[in-house]
């Protein structure tokens, strides 16, 4: 190889800079005041921290006490962290289950037509995620279109408990994160060579088969990083579940929020953050072996090509 | 002995695709075609000639407008692709990128739920009569060109079709493999007693190749017939000029007159004709004699091996001529000469 960084094309590390110092600053600094926050203890009013260290925080993640004063076991938060696993589980399930058919449909479209799909997928970011979310307030109220629509056309007698529910929560969430899971699978069935397909039917399979060994294999690069997109943010996420579940479905980062406003325990919240934190990472660190076992083959392959 | 059966035979078939301007295009236009079974049948052509359309008809992946296409006798264009017992060597090879040598070749067999074991002995077996032993666990991105090419013929040939389809199969190996694969071909065809249907816009391929060959022309089959015949008696203008080369010359209609060779010795032209619009005679049939009262002036002399390429002007129509090397005089641009043609050469068309 010999002197390969000299080589035309490649980068000056020093142009990295800007965009390391960017975020060591403003993603790894304020990390690290969470982590420190959650090692240390309440302040008396509850804003702010007291500078004193203490692991309480985390032993309320799991304990509790009761009104005689006896600590126990106490799975709420545990309970909280499961939920809002399960939502984010669902929502992904749900993303990926309508994606997979848009993706591979707008794929298949001559050229043209596929950048305009693609541009209409892209046009909910056009507007803030909290609109969007106040309009399902007016969407799935008793009075909102589709209650008035079922109670006016005699369906149903009573408008239809929609809003304030688990259901709306999850609404919510897939439609805010459906165009995360579409624009990766669209860029890898993109890729996907449709000739590939046609090889299999001529092979004797059927279109299930085909989509089954053929396409989604195929996709999975698309597929994963989709996961990523959609389930990370949604087992984070605060508006869903606050403005559409009614503070009923909660999620762990709407317990984290009331932690650093009503609750008013710092490093309780800083506490939760750190778990959500480490959740994540492992989440992943699971789907990165998952893409990497995908990509193996196709790396090796061209590294031996290259030899 | 009884005519062997028809493998496969085309009915009238039209293929009619629109074109982004709106207008039509008649990729197939009212098609028929037997094709013996056992046979090696070439569909030859330039591109966009339909063949490609053809072959994709018979394989499903296309469906006729018009027409009827059967298979051993049972109608088949109706059917779904996946029910055909046909099978396609594709251009582009298709290789499943994320399956191994093996699984891309039993993947045709698990469809028809054969077993296990059966795949396994059918696969190694494909494999080594492709000489491709050994290689079962690699992905088609580690083989190169000419073995993804085998594999694909593997893959095809292990579900033991009906009739095998082979899609310009060689366009993509360079010269020296495709000569081999040629001759890999015919062998695996012998020796497999499938039927062969390859199509190919390489005319030599298809001599070499082909028991019989069709020649297509804008969506219609203008020749159909062995390699030989076709070379030695085209049926129109067009397949003159696309199997070998030819000089294409007008005449009138009972090739009295030829355009720049004038009036010709009848013992000159092989057939005879009453309706005759075109003359065409092979490069390698034209005679030069020195002479500086000749109607001809050399224009070109090009080297090509063994043989020389020699261009004539004869009185404003180029004539191309082949003469060998070392038999006749060397031809100097611009001497004149008097031409003449071996006798029996000249071929009347009527289209």
């Amino acid at each position: 190889m010999g002197n390969a960084r000299d080589r035309v094309g490649r980068g000056n590390a020093w142009a990295t800079m800007p965009g390391l110092l960017y975020l060591s600053l403003l993603v790894l600094a304020p990390l690290l005041v969470i982590v420190v926050y959650s090692f240390l203890s309440r302040a008396k009013l509850g804003v702010g921290v007291k500078w004193e260290f203490s692991t309480q925080a985390y032993a309320d993640l799991f304990f509790s006490e009761s009104l005689s004063g006896v600590r126990g076991f106490d799975p709420t938060y545990l309970q909280i962290i499961l939920n809002s696993f399960w939502f984010a589980l669902v929502t992904l399930i749900v993303t990926l289950v309508l994606a997979v058919p848009i993706a591979l449909w707008i794929a298949t479209r001559p050229p043209r037509w596929r950048t305009l799909l693609i541009f209409l997928v892209t046009i909910p970011f056009w507007t803030s995620l909290l609109i969007r979310t106040y309009a399902f307030l007016i969407i799935l109220n008793d009075n909102g279109p589709i209650n008035s629509t079922l109670v006016g056309s005699g369906f149903i007698d009573q408008a239809l408990p929609l809003l304030y529910t688990p259901f709306a929560t999850v609404m919510g969430l897939v439609y805010a994160f459906l165009p995360f899971m579409i624009l990766p699978i669209y860029a890898s069935a993109e890729r996907f060579d449709f000739r590939l397909a046609e090889a299999a039917y001529d092979l004797g399979a059927a279109k299930i088969t085909v989509l089954r060994r053929i396409v989604l294999p195929s996709i999975r690069p698309g597929i994963i990083a989709g996961a990523l997109l959609v389930f990370i943010p949604a087992l984070g996420s605060f508006l869903a579940p606050e403005l559409l579940g009614g503070g009923k479905t909660t999620m762990i980062a709407n317990v984290i929020a009331s932690q650093f406003g009503a609750s008013r325990n710092w490093p309780f919240g800083a506490a939760l953050s750190v778990m959500l934190l480490v959740i994540t990472l492992l989440v992943l660190l699971f789907l990165a072996h998952l893409a990497r076992r995908t990509n193996k083959s196709g790396l090796e392959s061209n590294m031996e090509a290259l030899i | 002995m009884s005519k062997a059966p028809n493998a496969l035979e085309v009915r009238n078939v039209t293929r009619i695709f629109p074109t982004p301007e709106g207008t039509e295009v008649r990729a197939l236009d009212d098609v028929s075609l037997d094709i013996i079974e056992g046979s090696f049948t070439v569909l030859l052509g330039p591109s966009g000639c339909g063949k490609t359309t053809l072959l994709r008809c018979i394989a499903g992946l296309e469906s006729p407008d018009h027409g009827e296409i059967f298979l051993r006798g049972v109608r088949i264009d109706e059917q779904p692709v996946w029910q055909r017992r046909v099978n396609t060597v594709f251009q582009s090879y298709a290789l499943f990128p994320h399956m191994t040598v093996e699984e891309n070749i039993a993947f045709g067999l698990q469809m028809d739920k054969v077993d296990k074991a059966t795949i396994k002995a059918k696969v190694s077996e494909t494999l080594s009569m492709v000489h491709l032993d050994g290689l079962e666990k690699r992905r088609p991105a580690q083989l190169s060109g000419g073995q993804q090419q085998r594999v694909a013929l593997a893959r095809a040939l292990a579900k033991q079709p009906d009739v095998l389809l082979l899609d310009e199969p060689l366009s993509a190996l360079d010269l020296k493999l495709r000569r081999g694969m040629q001759l890999e071909l015919k062998r695996l065809q012998r020796e497999t007693n499938i039927t062969f249907v390859l199509v190919t816009h390489d005319q030599e391929e298809a001599m070499a190749m082909g028991d019989t060959v069709a020649v297509f022309d804008s969506g219609r089959i203008a020749q159909i017939g062995e390699p030989r015949d076709v070379y030695v008696a085209p049926a129109t203008r067009f397949v003159a000029d696309f199997i070998g080369e030819a000089n294409v010359l007008a005449c009138d209609p009972e090739g009295r007159n030829i355009e720049g060779l004038g009036a010709v010795p009848p013992e000159w032209i092989v057939n005879t004709s009453t309706a005759a619009k075109y003359a065409a005679v092979r490069p390698e049939a034209m005679r030069f004699t020195k002479d500086d009262t000749g109607a001809g002036t050399i224009t070109d002399v090009t080297f090509i091996g063994g043989d020389v390429n020699v261009t004539v002007d004869l009185g404003g129509q180029p004539l191309r001529a082949r003469v060998a090397q070392l038999n006749e005089i060397p031809f100097r641009i611009g001497e004149r000469v008097s031409v003449s043609c071996e006798p029996g050469s000249i071929r009347l068309l009527e289209s």
